[in-house]
């Protein structure tokens, strides 16, 4: 999957306790930065990456030569402006973009973990990237951010560090998994595991890909990014390079078409069963749960200063589950902002070129860069 | 800044917390802040004006007062804010008691529906009164229940609300409203700015 070609990676040698109850050291997170940590090093942000990120927020990315997820927002004189700030991302744990997970090697059989890799959580990504605030030597990051599942793990990193971050930045994300989201998601692992290629995750020491039904969660997936309203703008009942329909199961509609491609070009670059990991630990994440039914406990601690940012398209995570995160931050007095930003692209919206999303979101941060 | 702003600025103390309730693009927020060195949040209904208040770096949060108000824990802030939107809710009671449940103290100002221009436009065209304060046509406007001084004075009266202090502005002039001169200042005033407690 990966080339390993231009991918920076830390070994951590400190061992980590997952919430499975395994323990694992000695594991690689592969990481970017963009721009220059300053003397004071008050000017770190950490960027938390969604689903099928990775840690190539900006600029192209080396191994897929394509633009970073997030070029939209950072880089230089963006939102989040690289010329002021130090940014950093790293690949989440059980990714597939150099960090530990379960395309790696098992060092004790010689075999390709598969399913052999230990469940995640939401948990234990923000715990493993931590380490990256020791090897940068930042006591204090000025920022985390993040959009989706990156959301959820700003609102795990704040919960977990209260005093290690001075703003936070969670966007079109949820505080608990809702049941239609681990459906939909239950939908994708169950169509790679359909795959006879998927051969029980083992794929890879047979020399097999199950990209079929990874290419069918990814389509499944896609849809629930975008919104009806905006699919029905951009492909309508358009047809894909001919007249008339072909009383076949071809692609007659662009929107087949298109959704075939995403699937496509999707298994060149993500690993079935990081897609099975990742997902897995987002349908775990429950905050509230985790502070007793109290979510506002999960932030009692903290000074952080919060801004919530939502979609008025987005179905996937709705203004309202972003809403709860507002109400628990209010209710016990912290500085909280929220914003619904009109958009009607979707769940998508915090990748795209919106300008009124992206305004705020470079006001809000220079602003409280200065109130430093 | 607009006289009316300076009134409510002089009510505040400092260093207190304070909950601007349609806050607007954050004028009032940022004086206060600035001037008071209070720890201020607002509430906003318009998108827009939410943007321009955190471009800003202002803590305010995208919300109907009306809605949004339940989640804030009783007596959280010292004061909360209420200009001139008081008429615009669908039920100005329960806003009131939400003010004066999540606040400590509340200041709400009204346009005085009672100041002798609306009622001489109303009395020799026989239209709805637009002036100033109140630019919109019947057809248009946000104001459902528009009320005057007097009918704001009455109002608290009735249920046992303190009003610490009334006050009276017209055009740049203010003066205190009183028992005595409330039908005389219900005539002059075009806005009224009210103080009010438990």
């Amino acid at each position: 999957m990966n080339k390993n070609v231009n991918i920076k990676s830390l070994i951590i040698d400190k061992p980590l306790k997952l919430d499975c109850g395994q323990t694992i050291n000695n594991f690689p997170l592969a990481y970017e930065t963009y721009g220059a940590l300053n003397k004071n090093k008050d000017n770190a942000i950490l960027i938390f990456h969604a689903l099928t990120g990775d840690q190539f927020v900006s600029g192209i990315n080396p191994i897929t030569k394509k633009d970073g997820w997030w070029s939209y927002a950072v880089g230089s004189g963006k939102a989040i402006d690289t010329n002021k700030y130090f940014v950093l991302c790293a690949n989440v744990i059980g990714g597939c973009m150099g960090s530990f997970g379960p395309s790696n090697i098992n060092s004790e059989t010689n075999k390709v973990y598969g399913t052999n890799f230990p469940v995640i959580t939401i948990n234990d990504i923000v715990n493993a990237q931590y380490n990256l605030l020791d090897f940068f030597k930042i006591d204090k990051l000025f920022a985390v951010m993040g959009g989706s599942m990156g959301g959820m793990q700003v609102l795990q990193f704040v919960s977990n560090f209260p005093n290690k971050v001075k703003v936070a930045i969670p966007i079109a994300c949820t505080s608990s998994h809702s049941a239609q989201n681990i459906a939909f998601n239950e939908l994708g692992r169950q169509s790679i595991m359909a795959d006879a290629n998927w051969t029980g995750g083992d794929y890879s020491n047979q020399n097999k890909n199950p990209d079929k039904g990874l290419s069918v969660a990814r389509m499944a997936a896609h849809i629930t990014y975008l919104s009806k309203i905006g699919l029905q703008e951009k492909f309508g009942r358009k047809l894909q390079e001919r007249d008339d329909l072909k009383f076949s199961f071809d692609a007659d509609f662009q929107i087949e078409s298109y959704l075939r491609h995403q699937g496509s070009v999707f298994v060149d670059r993500f690993d079935a069963n990081s897609y099975l990991y990742i997902t897995r630990a987002m349908d775990y994440f429950d905050l509230i749960k985790e502070y007793g039914g109290n979510l506002s406990k999960a932030f009692a601690k903290t000074k952080t200063k919060f801004l919530i940012i939502s979609f008025t398209s987005d179905w996937l995570y709705p203004t309202s589950e972003n809403k709860e995160i507002v109400i628990a931050l209010n209710a016990i007095g912290a500085d909280v902002g929220f914003v619904e930003i009109e958009s009607d692209k979707g769940h998508d919206s915090f990748l795209l070129n919106i300008p009124d999303f992206l305004d705020t979101l470079k006001d809000y941060i220079n602003t409280s860069y200065l109130k430093n | 800044m607009k006289q009316e702003f300076q009134i409510i600025a002089n009510l505040i103390e400092k260093n207190t917390k304070i909950l601007d309730v349609g806050c607007g693009d954050g004028t009032l927020m940022e004086f206060l802040k600035n001037n008071k060195k209070t720890n201020i949040r607002g509430i906003e209904l318009s998108k827009n004006k939410v943007q321009k208040c955190i471009g800003k770096g202002l803590t305010v949060i995208e919300g109907d007062a009306e809605k949004d108000l339940g989640q804030f824990p009783d007596e959280s802030f010292d004061f909360v804010i209420l200009s001139q939107t008081l008429q615009a809710f669908l039920n100005p009671e329960k806003v009131i008691s939400e003010l004066l449940r999540v606040g400590k103290k509340a200041i709400v100002t009204i346009p005085n529906f009672g100041y002798w221009k609306v009622r001489l436009h109303l009395l020799t065209k026989g239209t709805m009164p637009i002036t100033r304060t109140l630019p919109d046509e019947w057809y248009n406007t946000p104001n459902l229940h528009m009320c005057t001084i007097k009918d704001f004075f009455n109002f608290c009266k009735d249920r046992k609300i303190n009003l610490y202090k009334s006050i009276a502005l017209q055009n740049l002039r203010s003066s205190k409203i009183t028992n005595t001169n409330i039908e005389l200042k219900n005539l002059t005033a075009v806005l009224g700015i009210f103080l009010l407690e438990k």
